[in-house]
């Protein structure tokens, strides 16, 4: 046998099993998560291997449990959720209404700097967010805004807009200038063009880059736990989560409870939109 | 028309753009300045003065400026273990993340039934809350009742549960002494999990763009899959490597998160990011905490640097 056809012999047998293996240790932390969740604590102690939940065990209640507010028992999740939603939506709206005129003005008008600004931008995507957490805790200790959500919410959009305006500028580069140059010569103005034009072009690219916002906000840790952990009432669920691990109190299915309703969302987003999402990027890749 | 009149039409809209795009441009700039760009040059005017969370509201932007901080830092106990953590994680998440981003895109090139369904299945760990991510891997890591260490134990003969997150003993695989900790070794892993999937997505799309006729032309002429992998597959991707490594490297420097969530930085796993939050909370010494984070991005840069200055050239062609 030549040194192709076993080649092609092993490879052909070894892909199945590779694809298997990436399968499960991509799914099955969160069929884990999901399953635990379901598991009386007990159970879970006496039969810690089991792969999938008996029928009679099936147990509804760590939701319940989980989501309560803490005088009626529970852990204060369905609290946690609104915290992480009001910041989350907040940063989408504010950064998109800042970073769409910015990145349509880094895309089509020639002004002084604008590379440099460019530039700038794109660095603060790479700066270690250990050394900026330093001063803002400091800044917002000062004022006294440290514990709010409001703070939170403004540091959020000071770190992705940056990034929004990154991702915009390279899709408003791919819709051709000539189509607002049509629309001046009707008589549009350079802002209504942009607005009648343009904008709509974009949309696919906006609305995906709202979902990566959402995603970011959502998923932060770092600056909830340095400005929001002495704040119980104003946790988001990701800290909320990452503050009850530590505690021996809280059985570890009720907090599975709490990590799938921190992962949920995002996992049903992701999907919904990834197809979705996908062809709003190629479409712009054919335009370029 | 005449030229003059076009000229000055010309140079209206000019400067009407420019007018148009400083006004469009201002409130990101104004807010990354105020909330970045300050806050960065605030940190070094930090960095040299005795300041503590205690005595916050009496320090200003004049006060006693000295190196103090930076010599104290520099020379504590554990700065230079952190640093090696700290590289140590880096260069082994980079290289795990890769790796498995590289024969993922390999297993999934060609085309099967439900092979979309498996590649979003693929990038779970990168968009899962690291919050989630890290706590189910405690989870099935838990000595006491964690998946792993029981079928580890029932089926795979070890003699006792492993603490994969908590064990400061050398980690060794097949007898090999890997000299690093096993907690340390258990957050390299999981930074391979968590972001191979960010490497798996950029070497599918450049290995979509390799011309198809190239091997073609090398099955023709009989060329075995390997042979075809290290001759046509690998030189194009390899720029796409080098962006990725830098990527990596600069991410898993600064992150804090995983491992603050996996172990608090226990077990040899104190990374420098790890330690200048236990300065900024735990000590209170704000000046310390600055300081030593200007180190971490000054050798980061430092590194990066270097980096780029010898595979610049491949850099450029991706």
């Amino acid at each position: 046998m030549s040194r192709d056809a076993v080649e092609r012999r092993i490879f052909g047998a070894l892909r199945p099993v590779i694809i298997a293996v990436l399968l499960i240790v991509t799914v099955f932390p969160f069929y884990y998560m999901v399953m635990l969740s379901f598991r009386p604590l007990d159970s879970v102690l006496q039969n810690p291997g089991a792969l999938w939940p008996a029928w009679n065990e099936i147990d509804l209640g760590t939701y319940s449990d989980v989501l309560k507010s803490t005088e009626d028992g529970g852990q204060g999740f369905l609290t946690f959720i609104r915290n992480s939603l009001l910041v989350a939506l907040g940063t989408v709206v504010l950064t998109l209404v800042v970073s769409i005129p910015g990145a349509y003005a880094v895309s089509r008008l020639e002004f002084f700097g604008r590379r440099q600004i460019s530039a700038l931008f794109l660095g603060v995507y790479f700066f270690p967010a250990i050394l900026l957490a330093i001063p803002l805790f400091v800044f917002f200790t000062r004022i006294g805004q440290r514990g709010t959500l409001t703070g939170l919410l403004v540091v959020y959009v000071a770190q992705v807009a940056a990034v929004s305006i990154y991702m915009l500028r390279n899709y408003f580069d791919t819709i051709p200038a000539s189509l607002e140059e049509a629309a001046e010569i009707d008589g549009c103005r350079r802002l209504q063009a942009m607005w009648h034009v343009s904008l709509p072009l974009a949309l696919p690219a906006i609305a995906s880059n709202a979902l990566f916002i959402f995603m970011i906000a959502w998923n932060e840790f770092l600056f909830a736990l340095l400005f929001l952990v002495e704040r119980r009432d104003n946790w988001t669920v990701s800290l909320g989560l990452s503050q009850l691990a530590g505690s021996i109190e809280v059985p570890t299915t009720v907090l599975m409870a709490g990590s799938v309703i921190l992962t949920l969302p995002i996992v049903v987003m992701f999907f919904l939109s990834e197809r979705w999402l996908a062809g709003g990027l190629t479409a712009g890749a054919e335009k370029g | 028309m005449g030229p003059g009149r076009r000229q000055r039409e010309v140079s209206v809209r000019s400067t009407e753009d420019r007018r148009t795009g400083y006004l469009l441009i201002s409130p990101t700039f104004v807010i990354v300045f105020v909330l970045v760009v300050l806050p960065i040059l605030w940190t070094f005017s930090l960095a040299f003065q005795q300041v503590r969370l205690l005595n916050l509201r009496t320090t200003g932007i004049i006060g006693d400026y000295s190196l103090d901080n930076f010599v104290t830092v520099l020379t504590s106990d554990g700065f230079v273990d952190a640093l090696v953590t700290t590289l140590v994680y880096s260069v082994g998440g980079t290289a795990c993340a890769i790796g498995l981003g590289l024969v993922a895109a390999l297993a999934l090139r060609t085309p099967f039934r439900g092979r979309g369904l498996v590649r979003a299945a693929m990038l779970l760990p990168y968009v899962a809350p690291v919050v989630a991510a890290t706590f189910v891997w405690a989870t099935l890591l838990n000595p006491q009742f964690g998946l792993v260490n029981h079928y580890g134990t029932s089926l795979l003969g070890w003699s006792e549960p492993i603490a994969f997150l908590t064990s400061s003993e050398s980690a060794s695989i097949f007898g090999l002494d890997l000299h690093i900790s096993t907690a340390l070794f258990s957050v390299v892993l999981f930074e391979g999990w968590r972001s191979f999937p960010f490497a798996f997505l950029f070497i599918t799309a450049r290995m979509q763009a390799i011309p198809e006729t190239y091997e073609e032309a090398a099955v023709v002429d009989g060329a075995a899959p390997t042979q075809r992998f290290r001759h046509i597959v690998l030189p194009q991707l390899l720029p796409t490597i080098a962006v990725l490594t830098v990527l990596r490297f600069i991410w898993t420097f600064n992150n804090f998160d995983d491992i603050y969530l996996l172990t608090g930085g226990g077990a040899g796993t104190r990374v420098v990011t790890v330690r200048v939050y236990d300065y900024l909370i735990n000590r209170g010494d704000i000046g310390a905490a600055a300081a030593q984070a200007l180190v971490l991005a000054a050798i980061l840069a430092v590194l990066v640097g270097v980096y780029l200055k010898f595979f610049g050239r491949s850099e450029e062609q991706a």
